[in-house]
């Protein structure tokens, strides 16, 4: 039942086994201890797993390990580091965002394709990228900052 | 002698200062578990009892000069912990960067209530401010031996004790302390939770010298999470740890009478937790363990669908006995006047069941090793979790640590203290540590609710269309069917689905505002629960219990009065209102929002796109807050955008503006949310909210374009809370924004587009 799979995570080759139907999620949290994608509901309604396959913005926690592929996979630990982080990292921090901070790998996640795709977007266009993504405490207000700060710093 | 000399005179021995009233015990061996506690190395040397009446409980000074607080409440993610290290490093006198917070860790801070209440700043600010003030004065009462000076000649700086007239006499706290504990007795008032508190001989500083306090100081703990450095409760991971999930009844009050475990023999590891109600699985994996919780072929018992139909909710309230009555407020002769009315205006509001709907669904790890219970959980409360677990566990409370790590939201009684608790029955059973989070369908669906409520107002006026009387009852749920913590198995879903009577205790609430009527009753009315075990519809604590609820109905009722006696909402506020503080935020708010005077609603647009404006006001223990709400309204859809708020907030003395705003504003956006979209659904059966599209919140497409806060500062005024006040009258402001623009008057939370267009047609 169970099958090997080698995925490819940040840049880094994997070799794992597991049931073809088991999501991707629990594939980077259980076997490679990459906690940043959450669980959120496993029903790809709220953005909390969500990491980029080939760079575009995929829900972990219904894509299942048999659909993963060869695609690239990345992860919020694979966007930026303290180091060198990227622009939403960067504005994340000066907006202070996040309140309890475990929704916002969807938002920076789906951010990051949307503003590598579309320079200069308007306000519009930005909630309309971000719509469908959950926050339960509230921080919308701070997000829309944010990405509207990392658009004018990447553009 | 120079501080050296004194330094060396400081013996490994005990050492009376100022009259024997200090005793500095210095000495011991660092224990194995210090070592093996990352938060505990903190400070190192035989530590007293961790008692409140201990300083050391709160503070310690280690020896690379930094200091540790031990806080009993903990951060919800409004930046508490900045706000406690700003108030300790104020009275201490050392660098902000310095101290370091260390929140709800049973093994290291006393039970000053956890995430409760808004009293974080309020109850457990004031504590840390009495600890920290206490631990400069000891501090500085040794140096005054060590430096031969007088206390009064000695000034600090940055942790560093000097001589006024000699700068050279000086000594730092670390060199007099570092790496010791405080042996120091508090006046401690014999309460915990809340209402603990301990001073020492110390008084805090006058707010007039706060350097450090006031100041808009940046969370530490963000930078973690956008670089995914940080663990949540749902990432901590121990050796030989599996994964458990719970199962519950399709029909809400049955119970599991056959298992066939044969039907998950397939699945890898997989185990059946089974004891009378409580039914779980663990595995070895996580996917294994869902599919486990999936594949369980139960029996379950029959019994009767306990639930009303939803459409009969509000019926079911209003016709149900009342359990309870309390009358918090009168005065005068509410009854007589009524009879004397030329007019009488009388209006009834509704608000459903909302769930907690968390980010994630709970989690918590139990690990039970060699008699000794650790337990990793996004609690509110880890005090009385530890509780909580030793009476489910039959182990005494010493032998149960429970570990705050932040957790997937939360915002009163949500899940988490159920979880734990059905954690540590799966980890007793079978014998390993285990993780368990719940599913989303079991995070929303079997959450504790706000409770539903109606709410009955009426105000009498004479000829002149003056109010001589007035009158509000709310009717509805207890907020505490099951308590605000997981301290009595009584109170969670572990400890009912184990056969423990539910003991719905009576709570309810009145506005809380400062409207002067010569006639006036407030009262509560609660019923019973719709079933009186393992309910998915008990009802607990929600951010601000029971507030949002009765300040819809008493703020949107008062509007109606205003309307009714053609009079400009503001200024008819203005004119009853007696407390000088309630004034000021809405004359802030008014002034900041450009508040146009005349009565509502305003008669003036016509087409299908609307707009409104609306005032609404409310107190809080102690905090005061003025809400204007503009809202667009779409009457052919029946779409409302709250597109923009402007907030006058005064909870007297500002800690930190930049967090205080950061939370008002995370507060309207929740506010807005359970306005306009949260309804807990639910058939005969069960709940039926189980997701994020059966119970939806606010898209971004929906939030506000602006929020515009006005903060007003009491610097002399102790502070009080700001973590949930400014929920409280959004609903009221929204609703009497609509009517502004339309004329019509909404009456049930939530305003979804079909109610409104409803409503306006």
């Amino acid at each position: 039942m169970s099958q090997r799979f080698t995925i490819t995570v940040n840049g880094k080759s994997h070799t794992i086994t597991a049931d073809p139907d088991m999501p991707l999620l629990y594939a980077l949290r259980d076997e490679l201890r990459l906690n940043n994608p959450h669980f959120g509901c496993g029903l790809a309604q709220c953005g909390a797993c969500t990491v980029h396959l080939d760079g575009q913005p995929t829900r972990s926690c219904i894509t299942a390990m048999s659909a993963v592929g060869e695609a690239k996979i990345t992860t919020l630990a694979g966007l930026g580091t303290p180091e060198k982080p990227h622009p939403l990292q960067t504005s994340y921090i000066e907006e202070q965002v996040p309140q309890c901070g475990y929704c916002i790998n969807g938002w920076l996640m789906t951010a990051a394709a949307f503003l590598r795709d579309k320079k200069k977007p308007t306000e519009a266009e930005i909630k309309d990228a971000l719509s469908g993504l959950k926050c339960r405490c509230g921080t919308h207000i701070s997000i829309l900052k944010a990405v509207k700060r990392a658009a004018e710093m990447m553009s | 002698m120079t501080k050296f000399e004194h330094s060396s005179a400081f013996t490994r021995r005990s050492v009376l200062l100022g009259g024997g009233a200090l005793v500095v015990s210095i000495g011991a061996s660092v224990s194995l578990d210090t070592v093996l506690s990352l938060q505990s190395a903190y400070a190192e040397g035989a530590k007293p009892p961790l008692t409140p009446d201990q300083l050391s409980s709160y503070i310690a000074v280690n020896a690379d000069g930094s200091v540790a607080a031990f806080f009993g409440k903990m951060d919800m993610g409004h930046g508490l912990t900045v706000a406690i290290a700003q108030i300790v490093a104020e009275e201490l006198d050392v660098p902000f960067k310095r101290v370091k917070v260390f929140m709800g860790d049973t093994s290291n801070s006393v039970n000053q209530g956890g995430a409760s209440g808004s009293t974080g700043i309020q109850y457990g600010g004031k504590q840390m401010r009495m600890a920290a003030a206490e631990a400069r004065r000891v501090l500085v009462e040794m140096a005054a031996g060590l430096l031969s000076t007088p206390v009064e000649q000695l000034a600090v700086n940055d942790g560093v004790v000097s001589s006024r007239a000699d700068a050279a006499k000086r000594i730092s706290y670390e060199q007099m302390l570092g790496g010791k504990y405080f042996n120091v007795q508090l006046d401690w008032n014999k309460q915990f939770g809340n209402t603990l508190y301990a001073p020492g001989k110390a008084q805090p500083k006058n707010p007039s010298e706060h350097k450090i306090v006031g100041q808009p100081i940046k969370r530490e703990d963000v930078a973690p999470k956008v670089f995914a450095q940080e663990d949540f409760v749902t990432d901590v991971k121990v050796p030989g740890m599996v994964h458990g999930r719970m199962i519950r009844p399709d029909v809400a009050g049955a119970v599991p009478v056959k298992v066939d475990e044969s039907s998950i023999k397939d699945v890898p590891g997989a185990k059946v937790v089974w004891d009378k109600g409580f039914l779980g699985v663990v595995a070895n994996k996580e996917w294994d363990a869902i599919q486990a919780a999936q594949k369980l072929k139960v029996e379950w018992s029959q019994v009767d669908p306990p639930f009303p139909e939803q459409a009969s909710l509000y019926d079911h309230i209003r016709k149900a006995s009342v359990r309870k009555r309390s009358v918090d407020k009168e005065n005068g002769n509410v009854d007589e006047a009524f009879k004397s009315a030329a007019k009488v205006i009388e209006a009834e509001y509704e608000w459903p069941f909302q769930s907690h709907a968390s980010m994630g669904p709970a989690c918590a790890l139990v690990q039970i090793k060699d008699g000794q219970v650790t337990c990793w959980s996004g609690t509110q409360k880890s005090h009385f979790v530890q509780e909580g677990l030793a009476l489910t566990l039959d182990l005494p409370v010493d032998k149960v640590r429970v570990i705050h790590t932040t957790g997937p939201g939360s915002y009163g009684r949500n899940d988490a203290d159920d979880c734990a608790m059905d954690a540590a029955v799966l980890a007793k059973a079978v014998g390993k540590p285990v993780r368990l989070q719940y599913m989303r369908e079991q995070g929303t669906g079997w959450d504790p609710k706000g409770p539903a409520s109606i709410h009955r107002a009426r105000a009498a006026l004479d000829a002149t269309g003056k109010v001589t009387a007035y009158e509000f009852t709310s009717k509805g749920f207890s907020r505490v069917d099951v308590n605000t913590n997981g301290g009595k198995p009584h109170d969670t879903l572990c400890g009912q689905t184990l056969g423990v009577a539910l003991k719905s205790g009576d709570g309810f609430g009145v506005p809380a505002e400062s409207y002067a009527f010569d006639n006036k009753r407030l009262a509560w009315e609660t019923i019973p629960p719709l079933l009186d075990r393992s309910s998915p519809l008990r009802s607990a604590h929600l951010r601000d219990p029971v507030g949002p609820q009765i300040h819809f109905a008493s703020e949107s009722f008062i509007d109606e009065v205003a309307a009714a006696v053609n009079v400009d909402p503001i200024e008819f506020r203005l004119r009853h209102i007696k407390e000088p503080r309630d004034m000021a935020v809405i004359k802030a708010a008014a002034e900041k929002a450009k508040w146009e005077t005349r009565p509502s609603p305003r008669r003036d647009q016509s087409g299908s796109k609307v707009s409104g404006r609306g005032i609404a006001y409310s107190q809080r223990n102690g905090t005061r807050v003025a809400i204007v709400a503009e809202v667009d309204i779409d009457r052919s859809t029946g779409k409302i955008w709250a597109r923009k708020f402007t907030v006058a907030h005064d909870c007297a003395q500002i800690i930190n503006p930049d967090g205080l705003v950061k939370c008002i504003e995370g507060n309207i956006v929740q506010g807005v949310s359970r306005t306009l979209w949260e309804e807990v659904t639910f058939d005969r059966k069960s709940v039926t909210s189980i997701d994020w599209l059966t119970y939806p919140i606010l898209d971004i497409t929906e939030t506000p374009a602006e929020v515009h806060v006005v903060l007003i500062n009491h610097p002399d005024l102790p502070p009080t809370g700001a973590g949930e006040p400014s929920i409280r009258p959004v609903a009221a402001a929204i609703a009497n924004a609509i009517f502004d623009a339309t004329g019509v008057r909404i009456r049930r939370v939530p305003f979804s587009p079909e109610r409104v267009k409803s409503a306006l047609s």
